[in-house]
């Protein structure tokens, strides 16, 4: 048990509880929420067991689910992203994944807005198709995506960018 | 069989993927079908209990409006006791009212939602106070939607804003009648469909519920006609109705019980079987 473990697992239960009882009820507009939980996702260190990083996101996305009376939905989606990460990662920054020696304190602003925004909109795309469940309404659902993804892009950068730690 | 196990390490992480993925899956399909979901639902006591403590703090935010609301409704009661002493006196028989016997129960919704497609609410007691699968759910200004899981101290209501939930309404002048749906848009408005061509529909007229099922007793309150039109096969009438309820701001409601529901539903079933 070192201190990132620690931490992580505060992230993790903050996180969840901020989701399920504050950002849930925001609906702007009348239906868009912002999903700030995935920001764990998001900001796992590189660094890791892969399995035990899959079943994480898993557990994560269920508990937003039971809260929410939702079934699986967010379980799928964050499985999902938590799987594409390294994709993700390679593709947005590039070399300095390659060597492994990222961090997401010092890394310049445009990438990361990419690595986000690659994350969440996929992330909100299989939200919403599993919610409606419904292909008829697929409007309704790409129209729910985008206002959804804007919103958490924004409110994500906005946390990292207070709570980041300046070690330099 | 080696070549089996070398392809099950390789690709572990995909296959823990798919297995995740699958399993999330089917919870979802699951909560779509009607009355089957039993793993995931927010009727446990974790997230009862959270949500328990969360609504107790935010109830304080709230108390005059429903301090105005529930004093509304007992002038209104005060008024219809006075004039049922009244009409009691002059010895006629008020027929109009509920038929059968309901029983209803106060209770607390601790977590609403109107934002997503398929809404539910959590109330505050369950299976203790005896609250089961297929009690109504309404406030005095119209009706919330129909109790799905049961805990012992929690239960869920599938909300009327949920594109999975189907009740049977009617207009309030006549007795056509219909289902009513919700198409995920507004949480302001609800869908009646299937109301024949032929029923005579004016904008601003008030659909209630019909009483065909056991659940809701005929003549309750659920909106105004907001707008109609023909439906696809242009046979019938896709109603929009504007609910009379603010389903975004619901905090005190009633569970009712109709207390010949297993008597009549035993009789269904057996005329169902011949």
């Amino acid at each position: 048990m070192n201190s990132s473990v620690i931490s992580q697992v505060f992230n993790f239960i903050l996180l969840v509880l901020i989701q399920v009882l504050i950002l849930n009820h925001i609906n702007f507009l009348g239906y868009i929420n912002p999903y700030l939980y995935i920001l764990f996702i998001v900001l796992y260190p590189i660094k890791n067991d892969r399995i035990v990083f899959l079943l994480l996101s898993f557990l994560l996305g269920i508990l937003v689910d039971i809260f929410s009376d939702s079934g699986g939905i967010h379980a799928a989606a964050c499985v999902t992203i938590a799987y594409i990460r390294p994709l993700v990662l390679k593709w947005s920054f590039g070399t300095v994944y390659e060597h492994q020696t990222i961090k997401f304190n010092n890394v310049d602003f445009g990438s990361k807005l990419m690595y986000i925004s690659i994350l969440t909109v996929i992330h909100n795309l299989i939200l919403f198709l599993l919610e409606v469940f419904n292909f008829s309404e697929i409007l309704l659902t790409l129209q729910k995506t985008l206002f959804s993804s804007i919103f958490t892009i924004l409110l994500c950068i906005i946390v990292t960018i207070i709570f980041s730690k300046r070690t330099k | 069989m080696q070549q089996i196990l070398n392809f099950i390490i390789r690709n572990k992480n995909f296959l823990l993927y798919l297995l995740l993925l699958s399993l999330a899956i089917f919870f979802t399909i699951q909560t779509h079908s009607y009355q089957k979901s039993k793993f995931i639902n927010s009727a446990n006591f974790l997230s009862g209990g959270i949500y328990t403590r969360l609504n107790n703090i935010n109830q304080y935010f709230d108390l005059k409006t429903q301090n105005e609301y529930l004093s509304d409704e007992n002038a209104r009661l005060r008024n219809r006791l006075q004039n049922y002493h009244i009409s009691l006196e002059e010895n006629y028989v008020d027929t109009t009212g509920f038929d059968g016997s309901y029983l209803f129960r106060p209770v607390l919704v601790i977590k609403n939602s109107y934002s997503a497609t398929t809404n539910i609410l959590l109330i505050n007691k369950g299976s203790n106070d005896s609250i089961q699968q297929d009690f109504g759910l309404i406030t005095p200004k119209g009706i919330l939607g129909i109790v799905d899981k049961t805990s012992k101290n929690y239960a869920t209501v599938i909300s009327i804003l949920n594109s999975k939930s189907k009740i049977s309404a009617q207009l309030k002048k006549t007795n056509h009648f219909g289902t009513l749906t919700w198409d995920g848009i507004s949480p302001k408005t609800v869908q009646l469909i299937d109301i024949p061509k032929i029923a005579p529909i004016v904008i601003g007229d008030t659909i209630v519920t019909s009483g065909r099922s056991v659940i809701f007793p005929k003549g309750i309150q659920i909106g105004t006609i907001e707008s109609y039109k023909l439906d696809a096969a242009e046979n019938n009438f896709e109603i929009n109705v504007s609910l009379f309820n603010d389903m975004t701001n619901i905090e005190h409601a009633y569970i009712i019980e109709h207390l010949d529901a297993p008597e009549i539903n035993n009789i269904l079933n057996l005329s169902n079987e011949q």
